[in-house]
């Protein structure tokens, strides 16, 4: 991550969304480069004859190990500790950053290599560890970008999806010293590899997330693609790992259910490249585990969204999102954006995020291509619900909701609101018809209108074919 | 006394859990393959390795030394016996920093995962664990007879043992972080070449 | 002879009523008598989707007075029927007739397959058609298997479709990416609702079809409402619509 703060864009979801289409190219460059990720996980998902067998066994351990996840903790706790790892447990982001930034500075460490956790984005822990004199290395190739851009990541997998070569291209000629115009991928992930290397020997620790933490053995297991993760725990001696209380997981027999969904649903690998399992520290070195609540505890009470403390932050709602291929990341003001963000969020701060919920067309897409079954698009329109019951709806649309409500409740009104909807519309200049307020019609022709009702015709019809 | 954070957290867990829901029964999952070998090359090759059959450790070295990564190294790690000539003493390094440069690890991999293409190494074998990562090549080298057909497979096969340190690798370090172009060889070894054996 | 409830969605009976008609004259076509429920409007979809659902409890309460006598209630739209099998349970749950409601409540394809198991259509409809999937009959009514489940393939509104004489369905690139209506994310998402609706309709075109047709009236009105601004050459037609005229002029 870099030192800038995912911020909520002014107006919300809506108005973010409308720029990042108004370059259409570019939107639609954006939407098919995660249509193709999609596509990927497609194939990769119908090469494993027990897919959907697989999300109902990874939806019920998650489920049960929510309803266990107290015993999990400590039993995780003290089977860690009994390994020689440090646990330590964080009530919220500025514990965690205290927590880690701790760790380090008392043992000195001034250079940090970090491979991906979301849970340290949502904690914004670089900007901490850097204003106190840390510093941070994103190793991801997709986040050291963004670092280097100073931006969040727009995809929690992908952090750099909404860059183009070119671009990336442009950014290393400027800090890595790479030759103008030169926007080959291997040519400047080789830039990379070279630039990151040094930044790997040089650091005094490395920190990761956790792809999952065994409750059974006091394991934690990191998957990565690039190797980034395994430089930054084999060479630098002291380890930290940072993961939300949800990451657990009962035995490591439950392992494999995960592990054959989780790169398939991401990237349609059928793996990552490397599966990481850390048993305590190594020989002469160090291993802390920091573990997360910063209200994941409180959402485990709420009956609806605690389904949703199932993700494995795989990204395929993502890229499955109609609305996120043509909106982006940045549309969503936080650093989980999609359709797993639109649930999160709200649940940290409704009334900034309250545009969220209604950025979704309820297709129900997310939902079927999750790992994990978690019922996306149903939470989705449960936090509309909770929006309008905090009183965060515009008032407009909530009396707009509220007269229409009322003219359908009356079969004469409504039949009166129909006539004159037929009548006037036709009537009308198009002027005035199609002005700026109505919304419908700014890309749209509203439809033809009728003469009459099908109650009409079917009156008719009944008059003509006696029953 | 104030309470901990510790305490806070799992004391909030426990209240708000939801009715306990039980375990799945994992039974019924998994994927069997006619020729597990066979599938494990596909799967390794879909990932950017390769896998050479060979009937013994002898062949394992004579085909290993026409590889073009290993006849130009300079600096050749081999923890397997008869494959690979090391020219580095890894009981030698004091640091692993040190083993920057290093071109060809030969490692021992203890299953081979069908499914993925994923090579089961186990930490206790490697003395510094950076070796599998800090190479630019990494080579492996399994029985040919612990090829399993998928995950499950591979950890109830791992069940019983105390697992340190340990990871499943499948092909070679990658990316596609630049505009979802798949670059070979991204921040650990640019090749996989998995040799099994008998 | 069977008789069921005609539940016609309320933008149907005002602004496509002949989609109603179509949907009658199929059903009488099959032995059945279609009777439309006088009093009845909306289902209450619009108002729970924007999160009102005490607004849309009345509505509920009124569909159930309406429709509980009825042996089966069938309407030509998923998200209507979606809306009564799916949703109403925090609104009606308990209520007598409505356990009875939610099972007997049908999308007009699922009905024909389901309840009278038509296995094909006798009718001609010489048209190069493509099939839109709208997003709640397929994943809230799972009327087909869709792209994203690994389950073996099924459709009932392309069974009913495909062995239309003459009828070629064309093939699209995204066979179920929704098109963007989504209520009142129609309007509250303008931008991104007409780029979906205009990636769908171009889909469409490039496969080369004449006519786009769906089970919801909705996604069509929308995809219709671009197609007509943008005067591109394709028709809308609800799948009651195509049926009805097939089997006429068989």
């Amino acid at each position: 991550m870099s030192d800038v703060q995912q911020a909520v864009p002014r107006g919300g979801h809506p108005e973010a969304a409308a720029k990042f289409v108004a370059n259409d190219a570019r939107a639609h460059w954006h939407d098919q480069a995660l249509w193709w990720v999609r596509k990927k996980r497609d194939v990769a998902s119908a090469a494993v004859p027990d897919w959907e067998a697989l999300r109902d066994a990874a939806a019920a351990i998650k489920a049960h190990t929510l309803s266990r996840l107290a015993d999990y903790v400590e039993e995780f706790e003290r089977k860690a500790t009994a390994l020689g790892a440090h646990v330590y447990f964080a009530r919220d982001a500025a514990d965690h950053n205290a927590i880690v930034h701790r760790i380090l500075s008392e043992r000195g460490v001034t250079k940090l290599v970090k491979s991906k956790s979301m849970l340290t984005e949502e904690c914004h822990l670089n900007p901490y560890l850097e204003a106190r004199g840390i510093e941070v290395t994103d190793t991801d190739l997709g986040e050291r970008i963004v670092q280097l851009r100073h931006e969040p990541p727009s995809h929690i997998v992908l952090p750099a999806i909404h860059l183009k070569k070119e671009e990336i291209g442009e950014l290393f000629h400027e800090q890595l010293g790479t030759e103008k115009g030169a926007s080959d991928p291997k040519y400047l992930t080789e830039a990379a590899r070279q630039h990151l290397r040094q930044r790997f020997l040089q650091a005094g620790a490395g920190l990761t997330g956790v792809n999952f933490a065994v409750a059974e053995t006091g394991g934690v297991v990191v998957c990565t693609n690039e190797g980034n993760a395994d430089m930054g725990t084999t060479l630098p001696p002291i380890h930290v790992a940072c993961m939300g209380v949800e990451k657990l997981i009962p035995r490591r027999q439950d392992l494999p259910v995960f592990l054959r969904l989780l790169a398939r649903s991401a990237t349609g690998q059928p793996v990552t490249t490397y599966t990481t399992h850390f048993h305590g520290p190594r020989r002469e070195g160090e291993l802390h585990i920091v573990i997360v609540d910063n209200g994941r505890s409180a959402q485990l009470k709420d009956k609806v969204f605690r389904r949703s403390l199932a993700c494995i932050r795989c990204g395929a709602c993502m890229n499955t999102c109609p609305v996120f291929r043509r909106s982006g990341g940045y549309s969503y003001g936080w650093i989980v954006p999609g359709p797993i963000g639109v649930i999160l969020a709200p649940g940290r701060d409704a009334a900034a995020h309250r545009t969220l919920p209604f950025a979704s067309s309820l297709c129900g897409s997310c939902s079927d291509v999750c790992p994990v079954r978690i019922d996306l698009h149903h939470e989705i329109l449960a936090w509309r619900q909770e929006i309008v019951r905090r009183g965060l709806l515009p008032w407009r649309k909530r009396a707009g909701m509220k007269l229409v409500g009322w003219v359908l409740r009356f079969g004469w009104l409504y039949r009166l609101a129909g006539w004159l909807a037929r009548r006037l519309v036709p009537a009308l200049p198009r002027g005035l018809v199609y002005a700026r307020w109505n919304g419908w019609g700014r890309q749209r022709e509203l439809p033809p209108m009728p003469r009459e009702t099908f109650r009409q015709l079917y009156r008719r019809h009944r008059g003509e074919h006696q029953p | 006394m104030a309470s901990t954070s510790r305490d806070d957290l799992i004391g909030a867990l426990r209240r708000n859990a939801p009715r306990e829901t039980p375990l799945p029964d994992l039974s019924g999952l998994g994927v069997e393959f006619a020729d597990p070998p066979k599938q494990f090359a596909e799967s390794l090759k879909g990932v950017g390795g390769t896998c050479l059959a060979v009937p013994d450790r002898a062949a394992a070295h004579r085909a290993l030394a026409e590889l073009p990564a290993y006849a130009a190294a300079k600096r050749i790690v081999s923890l397997v016996r008869g494959v690979g000539q090391g020219n580095v003493d890894l009981g030698a390094v004091v640091d692993p920093h040190q083993l920057e440069g290093l071109e060809v690890a030969v490692l021992p991999g203890e299953l081979a995962v069908a499914e993925n293409g994923a090579v089961w190494v186990d930490g206790r074998f490697l003395q510094h664990r950076a070796v599998f990562v800090i190479t630019e090549h990494l080579v492996l080298v399994v029985d040919a007879r612990e090829v399993v057909n998928d995950m499950h497979e591979a950890y109830a096969r791992l069940e019983p043992r105390e697992i340190g340190y340990g990871l499943f690798i499948s092909g070679p370090s990658k990316t596609a972080d630049i505009e979802q172009a798949l670059v070979i060889g991204a921040q650990g070894a640019r090749s996989c070449t998995v040799f099994l054996v008998g | 002879m069977l008789t069921v409830g005609l539940f016609i969605p309320c933008y149907i009976e005002q602004i496509y009523p002949n989609v109603g008609l179509a949907t009658l004259r199929l059903l009488e076509g099959h032995g059945v008598r279609a009777e439309y429920v006088e009093g009845q409007t909306c289902c209450g979809q619009p108002m729970a989707n924007s999160g009102c659902a005490a607004d849309a409890a009345p509505l509920a309460q009124k569909f159930l007075r309406l429709f509980r006598g009825y042996e089966y209630v069938v309407a030509p739209s998923g998200s209507c029927v979606s809306m009564v099998r799916n949703h109403y349970e925090p609104l009606l749950a308990g209520q007598p007739g409505f356990d009875h409601l939610k099972r007997s409540t049908f999308e007009l394809c699922e009905f024909l397959v389901d309840v009278l198991k038509v296995a094909k259509i006798e009718g001609r409809f010489p048209h190069k058609v493509g099939l839109h999937q709208s997003c709640h009959g397929l994943r809230e009514l799972r009327l087909a298997a869709g792209s994203e489940r690994r389950i073996p393939p099924f459709d009932k509104v392309r069974l009913l479709l495909q062995e239309l004489e003459g009828i070629e369905l064309v093939e699209l690139t995204r066979p179920d990416e929704c098109c963007g209506f989504g209520g009142t994310f129609a309007v509250n998402e303008e931008a991104v609702s007409c780029m979906m609706g205009r990636d769908r309709v171009a889909d469409h075109e490039r496969a080369g079809a004449e006519i786009i047709t769906a089970i919801d009236m909705s996604c069509l009105m929308h995809m219709d409402g671009l197609i007509r601004r943008d005067r591109k050459r394709l028709r809308i037609m609800h799948v009651a619509e195509v049926l009805a005229e097939a089997e006429a002029a068989a």
